[in-house]
Formats: C-alpha cells, sequence, structure tokens
C-alpha cells in the first residue's frame, strides 16, 4: 500500500472508493445509491470549479472567519522545557470548532442540488450546531440526530442547535451515542433522499462524504502552511503535528497540505481516545489494533466483536466517542504517513487543567486528548523543534462534565 | 436440482397467487422460539427470509431494530444461526430459507466460510441489505457457484440504465424496495405506483422471480397481488413484540398473522 505524492489523498481512492484497495467504499442499501452518485457527481464537478472555490472562500473568510490564530504556547513551553509548543487556535472559527468547514461546503453543495432539507449526526453537538449555523445561513430546513446520552452531557450545543432553528432528533437505540445517531441519520436519509441533503458529520461514512468533509477541513492546513512559512520563513525542518482522532476529520484537515513532505521533517501524530483508565472499553481502533470492519457505509478498522457487531466504546469526549475511524486515517495508518495513540480521560484531563492554568486558551476535552501526548513527547525532544497541537474546539460545551470532574 | 426457491414460485403461479415472504430474525425472542415460530408460519409461507440480526442496522425501521436488539441481547452468534436453519431443514428439507443480514457479518466470518455453512446447513439464498451492484459481483458469483441465489435488491431509485446492468447480472429472484424507506415504514406511495415501478422491471426480465417489500402490512398486502412474491417483515417482528409485552406466546400469535396474510392473497 502506497501513498501518492502530488495527489490529493482524498482523490488516491479507486473506482470503487476505496483507498489503498481496502478502506472505504460504499457499503450503503441500494436506495442510496443513486442520490450518493448524484452528490459524487456534484462534488467532482464543483471542486474544480474556480467560482465554488471563491464562493466557499469567501464564507471561509467573511463568516467563518479565516485564518484563525497560530499561536506560541510561551508559558507551556517553558514549563515542559523541551520542543517549542504552538497551537493552531481552530476554536476561533465561528461556532468554536472546526465542524463549521464541513458543514458550510455541505449546505453550498445542498444549495446546488436544490434540496431544501438537510440532516446530519452529531457526537459532541459541534457538528450539529455548525450544521444547523450554516443551514440557517443557506436557509435551508435542519434535522439533527443525537444520541440520547450525548444530549444529556452536550447540552451547551444543544441549546445552541435548538436556537438556530433546527430540530434535535434523539436517538434512543444502541449506547445512544454517536455511532447510533450515524446510523439514524443514514435511515432517515434513505427514507428521504429525494428532498434531503445528507451532511456526514466527519471523515466518515459512504466515500463521497469522506471525500467532501476532508476537502473542507483541508482549510485548516492551508492557513497554517502560510502562518508556519510567515513565521519561520520556511517550513521547519522538524515539525510535529498532533490532533485528536475520533472521526478524524479535524486531524485530516490539519494535516493534508503536509502529506508530501518527507515524515521526518513533518510528523503526524493521532491522538485517539483511551477511555477511562479502569476501563476496558475505549475509542481507539487504530492504536489498539481493532480489525477491519464495515460501519456507516465504509470499510474501516472499528471495534468489533468476533462476530461482527459493533462494539460500545466509553470516553469521557463524545467527540472521540466513536467505534470506528475515518478510512483516510486507516490508509496513513497502514502507509505509514502518520503514527497513531491514545491517551486515556484522566490524562486528557490533567492537560486540559494544565494548559488552562498556563495560557489564555481552553481546549475542550477533543483536543486535550492531544494536548497530553504533546506536551508528555515535547519534554524529549529539541528546541528547535516545533510542535503545533490543534486546539480544534473550545472547552464550553464541556463545562458540565468539567465541573463534575475537576471539583476536587 | 431446481434451487427451492424456484419452485416455491412455480407453486404459488400454479396457485394464481403471489408467494408470501415472512420475514423473521433469528434468535428473537430466542433460539428456540425462533425456530419455532419458522416451523409454525412455514404452513402458510412459501419462502422464509431469515434476518441475521445486526448492532448497526442502517435500512432497519424501529421494528426489526428491536426485534434485532433483543435476538443480540440473548446472545446469539453466527452459528446459532446456522444450526437454526438446519434443524428446520431435518423436517422442511424443501422449503426455502434465505439469511438476510449486513455485510460486516460474512466479511468477519471470511465470505467462503460462510458461504461453505451456508450450504451445509441448507440456506438457499442470501440478501445483503449494504453490499450494492456492482460491489456484490464477485461474492454474487461466488454465491452461485454454490446454487445460493444471490438476491439483488432494486430500488424506486435505482435508473433505468443501472436496473438493466443489475438485472443482467442477477439470478433468478430479485427484491423490490417498494417505496423510499428503512423496513417497516408506513407505505406512502400508491400501490399502482409501486405496481408500475415493479412492471418496469418485469419488462426488462420477464422470467426473473421479482418480489415486492417495505411497508406491506395485512391491509396492504392484497393490493400488490400481482407481483411474483410478496415480504412481510417488520408486520411480524412487531407481532413477537406485541405478545411479548401482553405475555403471550409469540408462536401462536405470530401463526396466525401469517395465516390472516396468506389468506389475502389466495
Amino acid at each position: 500500500m502506497k501513498l501518492k505524492k502530488g495527489i490529493a489523498v482524498i482523490d488516491q481512492g479507486n473506482k470503487l472508493g476505496f483507498w489503498g484497495g481496502k478502506f472505504g467504499g460504499n457499503f450503503v442499501p441500494e436506495t442510496l445509491k443513486r442520490p450518493i452518485e448524484d452528490l459524487e457527481i456534484l462534488f467532482n464537478k464543483l471542486k474544480k470549479d474556480k467560482r465554488f472555490i471563491n464562493e466557499r472562500d469567501k464564507y471561509f473568510k467573511n463568516w467563518v472567519g479565516a485564518p484563525t490564530r497560530f499561536i506560541k504556547l510561551e508559558n507551556l513551553t517553558k514549563h515542559v522545557g523541551g520542543a517549542q509548543i504552538w497551537s493552531k487556535v481552530v476554536s476561533d472559527a465561528n461556532g468554536g470548532a472546526h465542524k463549521i468547514y464541513n458543514a458550510t461546503v455541505h449546505c453550498l453543495l445542498a444549495k446546488r442540488s436544490g434540496k431544501k432539507i438537510i440532516c446530519g449526526d452529531t457526537g459532541a453537538g459541534y457538528a450539529g450546531k455548525m450544521l444547523s449555523m450554516a443551514a440557517k445561513k443557506f436557509g435551508l430546513k435542519c434535522k439533527i440526530f443525537m444520541g440520547a446520552k450525548d444530549i444529556k452531557r452536550q447540552q451547551p450545543n444543544v441549546k445552541a442547535i435548538k436556537k438556530n432553528g433546527a430540530e434535535v432528533i434523539p436517538v434512543y437505540s444502541g449506547s445512544q451515542t454517536l455511532v447510533d445517531a450515524v446510523s439514524e441519520c443514514m435511515r432517515f436519509w434513505v427514507a428521504n433522499c429525494d428532498t434531503t441533503a445528507m451532511c456526514v458529520g466527519s471523515t466518515v461514512g459512504p466515500a463521497v462524504f469522506v471525500r467532501i468533509c476532508g476537502w473542507s477541513t483541508s482549510q485548516i492546513s492551508r492557513e497554517l502552511k502560510f502562518q508556519l512559512i510567515n513565521e519561520f520563513g520556511s517550513i521547519p525542518k522538524k515539525l510535529k503535528l498532533y490532533n485528536c482522532v475520533g472521526g478524524g476529520s479535524s486531524s485530516f484537515g490539519f494535516w493534508n497540505e503536509f502529506m508530501d513532505y518527507d515524515k521526518k521533517q513533518c510528523e503526524f501524530i493521532g491522538i485517539e481516545a483511551g477511555g477511562p483508565n479502569k476501563s476496558k472499553k475505549h475509542a481507539a481502533p487504530l492504536t489498539y489494533g481493532s480489525k477491519i470492519g464495515i460501519l456507516h457505509g465504509a470499510a474501516q478498522y472499528v471495534n468489533q466483536n468476533k462476530d461482527g457487531q459493533i462494539e460500545e466504546t466509553e470516553s469521557i469526549s463524545a467527540g472521540l466517542d466513536y467505534p470506528g475511524v475515518s478510512p483516510l486515517h486507516c490508509f496513513l495508518k497502514d502507509t505509514k504517513r502518520a503514527r497513531y495513540t491514545a491517551a486515556s480521560d484522566e490524562e486528557a484531563l490533567e492537560a486540559y487543567k494544565l494548559v488552562t492554568r498556563l495560557e489564555k486558551l481552553r481546549p475542550s476535552l477533543e483536543p486535550s486528548h492531544a494536548f497530553s501526548v504533546a506536551i508528555a513527547e515535547s519534554k524529549k525532544l529539541s528546541k528547535d523543534t516545533i510542535v503545533v497541537v490543534n486546539s480544534c474546539g473550545d472547552a464550553y460545551k464541556d463545562r458540565g462534565i468539567l465541573k463534575k470532574r475537576l471539583r476536587k | 436440482m431446481l434451487n427451492p426457491i424456484s419452485v416455491a414460485f412455480k407453486k404459488a403461479k400454479h396457485e394464481n397467487r403471489p408467494a408470501l415472504l415472512t420475514y423473521t430474525v433469528a434468535g428473537d425472542s430466542s433460539k428456540k422460539q425462533s425456530l419455532n415460530i419458522l416451523k409454525s408460519i412455514s404452513k402458510n409461507a412459501d419462502i422464509l427470509e431469515v434476518g441475521v440480526p445486526h448492532n448497526t442496522p442502517v435500512a432497519d425501521g424501529s421494528q426489526i431494530q428491536t426485534s434485532a436488539y433483543r435476538a443480540i441481547k440473548k446472545g446469539i452468534k453466527i452459528n446459532d444461526i446456522f444450526k437454526i436453519v438446519r434443524d428446520f431443514k431435518r423436517t422442511n428439507k424443501l422449503k426455502p430459507i434465505i439469511l438476510m443480514g449486513y455485510y460486516n457479518m460474512i466479511f468477519q466470518y471470511g465470505e467462503n466460510n460462510f458461504l461453505k455453512k451456508c450450504k451445509i446447513s441448507g440456506v438457499n439464498g442470501l440478501i445483503v441489505v449494504d453490499l450494492p451492484w456492482p460491489e456484490n459481483k464477485k461474492f454474487a458469483k461466488k454465491c452461485k457457484n454454490k446454487s445460493i441465489y444471490f438476491i439483488q435488491l432494486l430500488s424506486p431509485t435505482t435508473t433505468n440504465e443501472r436496473l438493466r446492468k443489475i438485472i443482467k447480472d442477477s439470478h433468478p429472484m430479485n427484491y423490490f424496495i417498494s417505496m423510499l424507506s428503512t423496513t417497516g415504514g408506513k407505505l406512502k406511495v400508491s400501490s399502482k405506483k409501486i405496481l408500475s415501478n415493479y412492471n418496469k422491471i418485469k419488462r426488462i426480465s420477464p422470467k426473473k422471480n421479482i418480489v415486492i417489500g417495505f411497508g406491506i402490512t395485512e391491509k396492504t398486502i392484497k393490493s400488490l397481488r400481482k407481483a411474483d412474491g410478496l415480504v412481510v417483515g417488520s408486520a411480524i417482528c412487531k407481532e413477537i413484540t406485541k405478545s411479548i409485552k401482553k405475555r403471550q406466546n409469540p408462536v401462536i400469535n405470530v401463526d396466525k398473522v401469517v395465516r390472516r396474510l396468506k389468506n389475502k392473497i389466495i
């Protein structure tokens, strides 16, 4: 399996949508074949259309707020005493997380296809919040599917979704988290694909959704590349990009523009959710060697039992609490372009405490996983190494959990 | 030897009626009970679809989901499902059985192993909800080599060009999804519209048997009796749920439902 240079990773899949011949694809009910094909044709056309790209860039700049900041974490760097620690503050984006990029592009596509309704899934509530914002902006009716457990633990985002005029549909099946929300959203699309567009909230799902999301979040690395050159004159000789990985949309977008650099110069480190210290459950299929399986229309490494039933996950962070992972990351893992590891709930909380104590930055529980590993590894790294952590979400949504867990 | 699925269609045609296909989930609400249900409804049903429960079923509505979760909770494994089929076939050798499920279960078992086990247990056909054409070409061929029908799904969204291609590669039975819906949705289009779509498919392949499924209940079955076969699933799963709630015997109640369904189409 090989990563090609000079071709965008989202376009490296084969005719049937498989990366590396085995990740991704379109394992979908017959009813969805046509709407997926229609979306593919539309997306393939528009992503080459200069006017469409200008339109996207206009909204990214004026509405999402591009570029998001790239800042040095001076105090944290001093405290750790190793590599220089920087952060790309993607949570600056309108709405407070990277999910806005994918949501905006999906709404632009829905408008072009003449659909009046858009449905989407959400875990931490960010994908739902952003989709509801974008839907409102572009005059689309919006339905958000969310696990009942996540509705309870991410109330601030649920309130925001409702405030934007979207309908929140609680999902009570299975583990009542993201995995069930995605299933239910796909079911809704099966039944309403003639009138409704679907936005999958991460780089998961049938191949075209993986591609659209990856194309959208790549805005992050486009900005970062420019900012790095501005700051250092060129891309640093030792650059390490740390990002949390749930479905994998922010990390893919954070890395995409650096794909063709040698990994010795520019290393990618993905941090999955290891779950509570004492629990055997986790949401880290890449780190813990889960087998390939089919989930939500795509072949990927996924937590499952011997029979092929998808296993329940456990993580303090709703945004990472997903048993599978993007086919793009499976591909990056097997081609050894990226390295994956996990942080536990407790480690993420410790990192959150440290970062918020030392810096004017408030990463949500998802990027706190990435900070945990970045801090630990930075200690052993030379001072000329540039560590960048994607702070892809704001902790406002986690205040309930944080209050409870950090009370003592 | 002709596949018992084709024999069942011939028999129904001879009686001038559509074949009745039932769908129940293996292991719902227990291994033994699901076997007993199969045994009792086989008097009236022509072809038995046996659902392989999966816990992320993207095309199933709430009734079948409930049945599937119930079976999984009771601990049903794939090998138990093969055993149920085998036990059933001991006394009903010629009654056709179709396994219906999601691809991950087959993928994890290994395609070849899975088909070997199907053959030994007496499975006559397979429906894999999330393995559409052309992705299913290779697997469908493997099925053919084992004389197991791989049943292609066709939907109202399937374009004419695609219909022709799928049917060209298809085996003697295909499954037309009546409307845009998950299983168990309310029939939201008229029978006339469904039959007109159905006839479009029939014109492409008059010789292949096409069954209609999704949204068929005691109320709607009669209006579609011109089809080669009709599938009822969610209405049966719902009956099992209802029986459990009322502390009644699901085997008896499901048997009654299937008998009533049959009476509506003869």
